[in-house]
């Protein structure tokens, strides 16, 4: 891909954490760094994994393929390579091909003098990952309690590991995340269409400006959140969607082993009516 | 006043989030965990070591009582009016009336059944406790493929209080309106008997007393008949709320959730449980229901019923009765398997 004569002014040195100069330099469009490059070994090492993982068991079929974390019996010790240690590697190489990719993200944010707003929400992300498959495992004693690297056999563990708590729906930490997810895409989809409303006038109409936007906003609800707060906005939902799912499964067993209806006993014994 | 409002807003708010976070349930770790499925399908128990603690000192046997011969002087020719244990020794009757004095009515003494005049049958508990020796042993002999050798003992149910802690009446659900509101089927009251959901009320008159259909998922991907009610299932889910409840257990300890009526990827666990709800159907309607004539009114439920059995009446929490501690074998005066 070609230099553009623009972007000489903003690939320039330093800003790297790790490695000073060494992994300073970009391949094509993409900049290397240190953290470039643990992204593509451990990326790479866990996907190959998989792909022997997928070869030593019963299937190619895509949805059946199934790489299962080991027996509880293990408890947090390192388990047989056919037995769950498989997963347990992959694990380690999916977890740090995350944050390294973060930090990457974070010398790039550097180099440009930015703030690190994109790591940081990466990061949540990356913490419900965490939370699922290390947080939750030590906290309960096991790796087994990890989910499983499959396609369909990662849904039975979701739905098995609902059925835990009888009715995962009651999970209060879960409501809040699902209302968070479906906040985020009533927000963004409010967003694109207002931008794409306001630059694809009728023919014949001048491109309209953030003033029109807002106006749009006040007309019809009372108050426009502006150019710049929707983005907080935006972030602000998207990051509580990936905390609250974190904490919703990381209470679920560690903090509470029951089913979640019970949890609302709360409710129903307030001093109001009980 | 907004200030006010917001003011009353915030204490509000935080009167609910303390209640919320202080609600009894929770736990901490350490969690003590078993698997029931091939690793990582999720198929696994919980509870915490603080619980399980608290659970195992609840289900401590009572203390033991010196064996009895068998042989020697009959009961029958020791005492009148001998009409369920005639095949006990003097020796052993007298210790098994000693062992549900002790089990059923510790304060109340041997009183709470008998008069004077031990052959006595003038109060109505004699009745009950006649028919509930013969029941004891009913179950241990003919129900093993739910008891097994473990068996059951007035004690498994009574834990020292002469009604059980956990029985159910029939509940005909709270007073509703009439016309177009008048009835809801017993949904959204939340209580014991439905895991504290919205969930029917009464999931045991048509389950564990009749014997309505309680596998209502179809068995195809799409739908082929009319199906099972939302009515129904909803029953059937109230009644799995209680079982999970009753047994300490959740969902995945009889079934695989990715198809809950599939009995091949079901756990053993799930045919034992079968087995257990023939076992109070016949229970409840051969042994509980008629003695609904011989109850004082303060023993009968709101619709006149007399007190039945639920999995919650034996298991009290834990998915073996007592953690599997056989106190039957220190009884064979009940007679099960083992013992006869």
């Amino acid at each position: 891909m070609a230099l553009l004569s623009f972007e000489r002014k903003y690939r320039v040195r330093g800003g790297t954490l790790i490695g000073g100069d060494l992994f300073d330099f970009w391949v094509g469009p993409f900049y290397v760094g240190f953290f470039g490059v643990t992204t593509i070994i451990l990326s790479a090492l866990g996907t190959a994994l998989i792909i022997w993982g997928a070869a030593m068991g019963p299937t190619w079929n895509i949805w059946q393929i199934n790489i299962a974390p080991p027996d509880l019996k293990y408890g947090l010790a390192l388990a047989p390579l056919k037995e769950g240690g498989l997963w347990q590697i992959i694990t380690f190489c999916a977890t740090g091909a995350f944050i390294s990719w973060a930090l990457r993200q974070v010398e790039i944010c550097r180099k440009l003098g930015m703030n690190y707003h994109v790591p940081i929400a990466f990061g949540f992300a990356i913490f419900a990952y965490v939370s699922l498959v290390v947080i939750r495992p030590l906290l309960l004693g096991a790796w087994g309690f990890g989910f499983p690297y499959g396609i369909i056999s990662h849904l039975d563990w979701v739905s098995n590991t609902g059925y835990q708590y009888l009715h995962f729906h009651y999970n209060p930490a879960h409501m809040i995340a699902v209302s968070f997810f479906f906040a985020t895409c009533f927000a963004l989809s409010l967003h694109g269409a207002l931008v794409l409303s306001a630059t694809n006038p009728g023919k014949g109409e001048a491109v309209k400006t953030p003033e029109h936007e807002d106006t749009f906003f006040r007309d019809s609800i009372g108050y426009s959140i502006g150019t710049l707060g929707i983005h907080r906005l935006g972030l602000f939902l998207a990051v509580s969607s990936a905390f609250w799912s974190a904490v919703c499964m990381i209470i679920s067993g560690p903090f509470w082993t029951r089913g979640w209806p019970e949890w609302w006993n709360w409710w129903l014994n307030l001093p109001v009516w009980r | 006043m907004r200030l006010a409002f917001s003011l009353l807003g915030i204490v509000v708010a935080t009167l609910l989030t303390v209640a919320m976070l202080f609600t009894p349930g929770w736990v901490r770790p350490p969690i003590i965990s078993t698997q029931t499925g091939y690793r990582g399908t999720g198929q696994e128990q919980l509870i915490s070591a603080q619980n399980k603690r608290i659970l195992e000192a609840a289900n401590a046997l009572p203390a033991p009582i010196d064996k009895a011969s068998p042989s020697g002087e009959r009961a029958t020719s020791a005492y009148k009016n001998v009409k369920v244990l005639t095949d006990l020794s003097t020796d052993e009757f007298n210790r098994l009336m000693v062992a549900i004095t002790q089990w059923v009515s510790p304060d109340q003494g041997c009183a709470y059944c008998h008069t004077d005049d031990l052959a006595d049958d003038g109060i109505y508990t004699k009745i009950v406790a006649r028919r509930m020796i013969a029941m004891t042993r009913d179950i241990n002999k003919e129900w093993t493929s739910h008891v097994g050798d473990v068996g059951v003992t007035c004690y498994t149910c009574h834990r020292g209080q002469p009604v059980p802690k956990n029985v159910w009446y029939e509940n005909p659900g709270a007073r509703h309106a009439g016309g177009m509101a008048a009835h809801n089927y017993g949904f959204g009251h939340p209580s014991t008997s439905n895991g504290t959901t919205a969930l029917p009320v009464d999931p045991f008159t048509p389950h564990l007393l009749g014997d309505d259909n309680i596998r209502v998922v179809g068995k195809t991907a799409l739908p082929t008949t009319q199906g099972a009610s939302i009515q129904q299932t909803e029953q059937s889910y109230a009644l799995m709320m209680h079982m999970s409840q009753a047994l300490g257990v959740n969902c995945t300890f009889c079934h695989n959730s990715r198809a809950f009526l599939d009995w091949s990827q079901s756990a053993p666990q799930r045919t034992a449980a079968w087995n257990g709800l023939q076992m109070m159907r016949e229970v409840n309607a051969v042994y509980l229901e008629t003695l609904k004539s011989l109850y004082p009114a303060n023993r009968l439920g709101p619709l006149g019923d007399s007190p039945k059995a639920n999995c919650g009446t034996c298991h009290q929490g834990v998915s073996k009765p007592l953690y599997g501690q056989s106190l039957l074998k220190d009884f064979p005066e009940l007679g099960g398997k083992a013992a006869r």
